[in-house]
């Protein structure tokens, strides 16, 4: 299986991703060019955290219009595989491929630590081989992580089992003082209508190794395998 | 065709967690500012463009605002008049 990892201006985890894939699945990888318009033969498109653009405006918001984004929304309107890491997520909020917006955290402070997070749905094809309520430890690392959106659309997402992740403490609770940045309803990572498109503030790909001090993202990687292999 | 200048107010969407403007206002009680009640912080965009009147020209940012200079899920928008630049 091939994945293709867009490489925009300011991005600075498109080697994490790289190495998450090539040494740690042993699937191939390739880096796409904010400027290219082909996506290569990629099966699962992954975009990547950093800074794109340097957040000028907002977080995501001018990266959406790279002209690889043309080609990256249409494979995720063919139902193709899309996973938005952090700025990924940003940008894909940005681009419409998921509900909601990721504001400034609400301490104003840039976050940079190992969290929890919950498997709140594992029938999905990036968390299948996890169990639902297991609790994951990653890595944030961002300023802009607040999720927010609309009322109607929170309650749609949390009907339809859409909200993927949830930030919670040690006994897996959902509480204020495990949200590193003012998310509501905790919410730390969700997926599309379609189930394709996945949008998360946590890192797994810097949870794949004991070395990094977690590997718990490596079976995000792995679900994607299995479920689009078979 | 003429140019035209827009200016653009963009807020943080009325209700939502205004972090920002909530550490300026409280920096502001500190100074002794204790009338203060509410701040929000936002941007203040110029548009410089090439247009056939000042009523397309506004029209343009608007559309300008809806598709990029403002986020519809988090942000509210304010333009001014359009002037010749």
């Amino acid at each position: 299986m091939k994945f293709g990892i867009v490489t925009f201006p300011g991005s600075n985890c498109d080697y994490d991703a790289y190495q998450a894939v090539t040494d740690i699945l042993g699937e191939e990888a390739t880096y796409l060019w904010h400027k290219d318009h082909d996506l290569q033969g990629s099966d699962v498109i992954i975009l990547p955290g950093g800074f794109s653009y340097g957040d000028y405006l907002r977080a995501g918001a001018i990266a959406r219009f790279s002209p690889i984004m043309r080609e990256v929304a249409a494979h995720a309107k063919a139902g193709g595989p899309v996973l938005g890491i952090c700025n990924g997520f940003q940008i894909a909020c940005e681009a419409g491929l998921l509900p909601g917006a990721l504001m400034r955290n609400s301490h104003l402070q840039f976050v940079s630590a190992e969290v929890r997070v919950r498997i709140e749905n594992s029938d999905t094809m990036f968390t299948n081989l996890y169990d639902r309520g297991e609790i994951l430890r990653i890595p944030v690392a961002h300023g802009d992580g607040r999720y927010v959106a609309p009322p109607d659309v929170l309650e749609e997402l949390e009907a339809e089992g859409r909200v993927v992740f949830r930030y919670v403490d040690a006994n897996g609770n959902i509480t204020a003082y495990a949200n590193p940045n003012g998310s509501e309803r905790n919410i730390a990572g969700i997926i599309s209508e379609g189930g394709n498109v996945l949008g998360l503030m946590p890192h797994p790909e810097r949870a794949c190794s004991p070395l990094l001090g977690s590997s718990d993202g490596v079976r995000l990687f792995e679900s994607i395998l299995a479920r689009v292999a078979a | 065709m003429a140019k035209f200048r827009i200016a653009v107010h963009i807020t943080p969407r009325k209700g939502l967690l205004d972090p920002q403007g909530n550490a300026v206002r409280d920096a502001l009680h500190t100074l002794g500012f204790t009338a203060v009640k509410g701040v929000h912080v936002g941007r203040y965009i110029i548009v410089e463009t090439d247009a056939y009147d000042a009523l397309t020209a506004e029209d343009t940012v608007t559309e300008m605002c809806a598709k990029l200079l403002a986020n519809p899920v988090t942000e509210d928008f304010e333009i001014e008049s359009a002037v010749p630049a």
